[in-house]
């Protein structure tokens, strides 16, 4: 049986951890391959770094990570923030990340979604998806971190994913994101309804409660936190412990 | 010395890293000589089959696995690498494996999430040195959305992925091959990584 994932979640800036409280004010929490190497030990399932500030300038920082991110770790390490092109994808592979995830490039340019699955397998496509609800009760696509609305609608986006090869969905909910009241469980079911690809539930998670609720709620296959672990209001064992308390299946440690 | 082939799909520093903390010194190659000497070697693979095969074909490798699997070098493949040791895949179009097991690789028609991504656990099928260190049950991480179909006395481990039953570990003679990641399995995949250097020291 498949099991269900926890996945923190690194959102790095200058080489370090940093974790934003609705896309502004961040707060320095340390060493990212320390850190991914601490939830390694914990048996994360995987481990994902987000750079969040993908400037030109910070590549090499963020390779520099990744390549010794991957040497170190035993659990798989995917990677966004800042992919453009196809180069970028070969670039962070190349340095040994296992995913990369990509998000407004991918709505500039729907064909590097196809293109990256066809060169790399589907495999290691992750599409990032931030969205929020409109008037109308549907969802909105958002890039440029929150600050840009697509006008995509969020089910139809998702569809066209899979479509063109996407090999799993991490979902933000706007809405939910920095609140810690908990995953935006409608949104995620809206999206779980239509793919049959793997979907990470990102965005709220303020408790260990909202873990079980994800998972008690919606079909979600892993869910992504932040600040609940780095600031070590609880370890992934915690985590893996109420699941399991509540009969949700996850790796056996 | 156990080599890892550099066939251009995908990563392989983890692979080496991983072996690297069961006290395994890899050398990462395409170079034939090194290859025929190598006592063990580890075909990774991340990408999809034809490509896989195009590449082994492009760097003239085919011939020199060939080789070393019919003088009795032990041969691990990892994921896809795992994949091309078959005869045939249907990934894209079909296309000829290596052929060192018996079977074919084909799309996972089953009604559960594709890719099948994530940890799941193994369940023994037969004996073999490679489990020495793990228990039944123990999950290890998989990543695939093709699998092998291959006789039951060429599957030494499975998982169980809805009702169907993937093989995890194959395996026939001196040839051995993971479709989940060893090298991102935890402790259960160090474990298995620490059989494997046994069996290539005895």
């Amino acid at each position: 049986m498949l099991k269900k994932r926890i996945i923190p979640c690194l959102d790095i800036k200058d080489g370090k951890v940093v974790k934003g409280v609705n896309f502004v004010g961040l707060k320095e929490v340390g060493d990212p391959v320390e850190l991914a190497k601490r939830y390694d030990l914990q048996c994360a399932d995987e481990v994902v770094f987000l750079d969040i500030t993908a400037s030109y300038e910070d590549r090499g920082i963020i390779r520099d990570l990744i390549a010794k991110a991957a040497s170190e770790l035993s659990i798989p390490l995917a990677v966004g923030g800042g992919i453009r092109t196809i180069d970028d994808f070969r670039m962070i592979l190349a340095s040994g990340a296992d995913k990369v995830s990509v998000n407004s490039a991918a709505i500039a340019n729907p064909d590097l979604i196809k293109q990256a699955s066809d060169e790399f397998g589907v495999q290691c496509v992750v599409i990032a998806i931030d969205a929020k609800k409109n008037d109308q009760g549907r969802y909105d696509v958002y890039v440029k971190g929150g600050r840009e609305n697509t006008g995509l609608d969020l089910v139809e986006w998702v569809k066209k994913c899979e479509s063109l090869g996407a090999g799993e969905v991490l979902l933000t909910s706007m809405d939910a994101d920095g609140t810690r009241a908990g995953f935006d469980i409608d949104m995620l079911n809206a999206v779980c309804e239509v793919v049959n690809i793997p979907v990470i539930a990102s965005g709220g998670c303020g408790s260990v409660q909202d873990i079980v609720d994800v998972f008690e709620k919606t079909n979600v296959d892993a869910a992504l936190v932040a600040s609940l672990f780095h600031f070590n209001e609880a370890t992934v064992e915690d985590v893996r412990n109420e699941l399991t308390k509540n009969n949700i299946h996850v790796r056996r440690v | 010395m156990v080599v890892i082939i550099d066939y251009n799909v995908g990563n392989l520093s983890s692979v080496a890293g991983a072996l690297k903390r069961v006290g395994i010194d890899a050398i990462v190659t395409r170079d034939k000589e090194t290859i025929e000497q190598a006592q063990a070697i580890i075909l990774p693979g991340v990408g999809s089959f034809p490509v896989a095969m195009a590449n082994l074909e492009k760097y003239g490798l085919i011939e020199t696995l060939t080789s070393c699997k019919e003088k009795g070098t032990i041969i691990m493949g990892i994921c896809l690498g795992m994949q091309v040791l078959f005869e045939m895949g249907y990934e894209v179009r079909p296309t000829k494996g290596l052929g060192f097991i018996p079977g074919k690789v084909e799309y996972m028609d089953i009604d559960e999430k594709i890719p099948h991504m994530g940890w799941n656990e193994l369940y023994f099928n037969q004996i073999h040195p490679i489990l020495k260190y793990i228990e039944e049950n123990e999950d290890v991480y998989y990543v695939h959305s093709y699998q092998a179909v291959t006789d039951d006395e060429n599957i030494i481990a499975y998982s169980m992925y809805g009702t169907a039953k993937i093989p995890g570990i194959v395996g026939k003679d001196n040839v051995i091959g993971c479709q989940f990641h060893p090298e991102k399995s935890g402790a259960v995949g160090e474990n298995i990584l620490k059989a494997f250097k046994e069996m290539i020291e005895c």
